[in-house]
């Protein structure tokens, strides 16, 4: 029963705040100049609280959802909003990775060698995104989110992987001993494939750098089911591998003019308080309802992505 | 029971450390610069005309530099603000920091030099080198 009204509250919350927040934005026929200044900001930050609010129990950073939908609906040019989603995914990890690395849920040994090489690689995404013209990045956006929904949908999960020996580096001594609060245990783990996992990491780091969208929904399938890294531990250690790659190439960002605070700081604020209801709404409701939510959302955002690229619906 | 390693916890403090002190100057600085409590650099008024050119052409509009320009203006709210997302992306390179001499302690060096070039990569990317040759 208190499940029940607690459920229905937060979904009351979350469709309020989605109503008050996309308002000017669905008003497309009112011309942008016409709007007070601060009607976005203000917006931004209740569309920010409702996708902290999903993105939590979704499994999904916060940017991956971000960039379509604030660039396919609100005024920003792209440039600012890859800013900003770069930020937001950097922020959102950044309030995880302490309590994740306290709780074992991440590990920093296997993250940092990982956070290496999409470091690199986010620095020259970031770097390939600011020279292409916009309407290339935004059909390149449409193709990424509909690449990412087709991941979401078709790539498995494995709680446990049982990791066979080939590349484990054993010099670097990754893998240890997890506490798993769900089943009260204590699990053993290792991982493998370390070369494949360098090179994909180093990938994920280049599209998160370019798209400005975090990388932490290719990061934990390449974790879990390329390493063989259990499914908690990867979810917890791309956390970490993202709040060094994003920082390299927000720096890029910021360096080439593209974060603006008025845009940047409410997203981060709306995404990190909608974060902690959703934290809440995780156990109340079922994953799957939000998942498919948020694939429905990165189908029509990715929809609105390509048709926007292709002058088709501006 | 698993026991969390010295190095982790020693990252996970500095990462709190960063993280609070970052959003906390992102959030007052924004605050001044939108409630006026600060100059703005470009008033927010003007704003809506501005964010939807691209980067490279609002800098031109604006008369704002690249790279560590802003660092000179940070009496004006925007740029105060900026602060704060500077001190979350140079978190990283403190919590990194942390680590090298306690893996150099332990001789541990793969590590210690997986931090040290993780730390020039930031560096490289916050330098503004990157962007300039671009």
């Amino acid at each position: 029963m208190i499940a029940r009204s607690s459920r229905r509250r937060l979904l009351a919350i979350l469709l309020i705040t989605v109503a008050i927040g996309a308002g000017p934005a669905f008003a497309t026929d009112v011309p942008v100049n016409a709007t007070a200044w601060w009607v976005w900001p203000v917006a931004l930050f209740f569309v920010c609280f409702a996708l902290g609010i999903v993105a939590v129990p979704a499994g999904v950073g916060g940017g991956v959802l971000f960039v379509p939908i604030v660039s396919g609906f609100f005024p920003f040019h792209l440039d600012f909003v890859r800013g900003a989603g770069l930020l937001v995914a950097l922020a959102s990890s950044l309030a995880a990775g302490p309590s994740l690395l306290r709780s074992g849920l991440a590990d920093l040994r296997l993250a940092l060698p990982l956070a290496l090489a999409a470091s690199i690689g986010s620095v020259a995404g970031a770097l390939i995104g600011l020279a292409l013209p916009a309407q290339i990045m935004q059909v390149a956006l449409g193709v990424a989110i509909m690449g990412i929904v087709a991941l979401m949908l078709f790539s498995g999960r494995s709680e446990f992987p049982t990791p066979t020996g080939s590349g484990r580096w054993p010099s670097l001594r990754v893998g240890g001993v997890f506490h798993d609060p769900a089943r009260g245990v204590d699990v053993t783990w290792g991982v493998h494939r370390f070369p494949a996992g360098i090179v994909a990491f180093a990938i994920n780091g280049l599209l998160g750098g370019m798209f400005g969208v975090g990388a932490g929904w290719a990061n934990v399938p390449a974790l879990n089911l390329l390493m063989g890294a259990p499914l908690k531990v990867a979810v917890g250690t791309s956390s970490i591998v993202l709040s060094v790659a994003s920082s390299s190439a927000i720096w890029t960002y910021v360096n080439a003019g593209a974060v603006l605070p008025i845009i940047a700081a409410p997203a981060v604020m709306g995404m990190m308080l909608g974060a902690k209801i959703g934290a809440r709404l995780l156990a109340v409701i079922k994953g799957s309802i939000i998942r498919r939510l948020v694939i429905t959302l990165l189908l029509f955002a990715g929809l609105r992505s390509l048709l926007k690229g292709f002058g088709i619906w501006n | 029971m698993s026991r969390i390693p010295v190095d982790q916890l020693r990252y996970a403090t500095m990462l709190g450390w960063g993280t609070g002190l970052g959003v906390g100057i992102m959030a007052g600085g924004f605050a001044a610069y939108v409630f006026g409590l600060l100059p703005a650099f470009i008033p927010v008024e003007k704003m809506p005309s501005l964010w939807t050119l691209p980067a490279r052409e609002y800098l031109d509009r604006t008369g704002t530099g690249t790279g560590w320009y802003w660092i000179r203006h940070l009496a004006n709210g925007e740029f105060a603000s900026l602060l704060g997302i500077a001190v979350l992306a140079a978190s990283s390179i403190a919590c990194l920091g942390a680590l090298v001499p306690e893996y150099v302690r332990r001789r541990d060096f793969a590590y210690a030099v997986i931090c040290l070039i993780s730390i020039a990569v930031v560096l490289l990317a916050a330098s503004g080198a990157l962007t300039s040759l671009h």
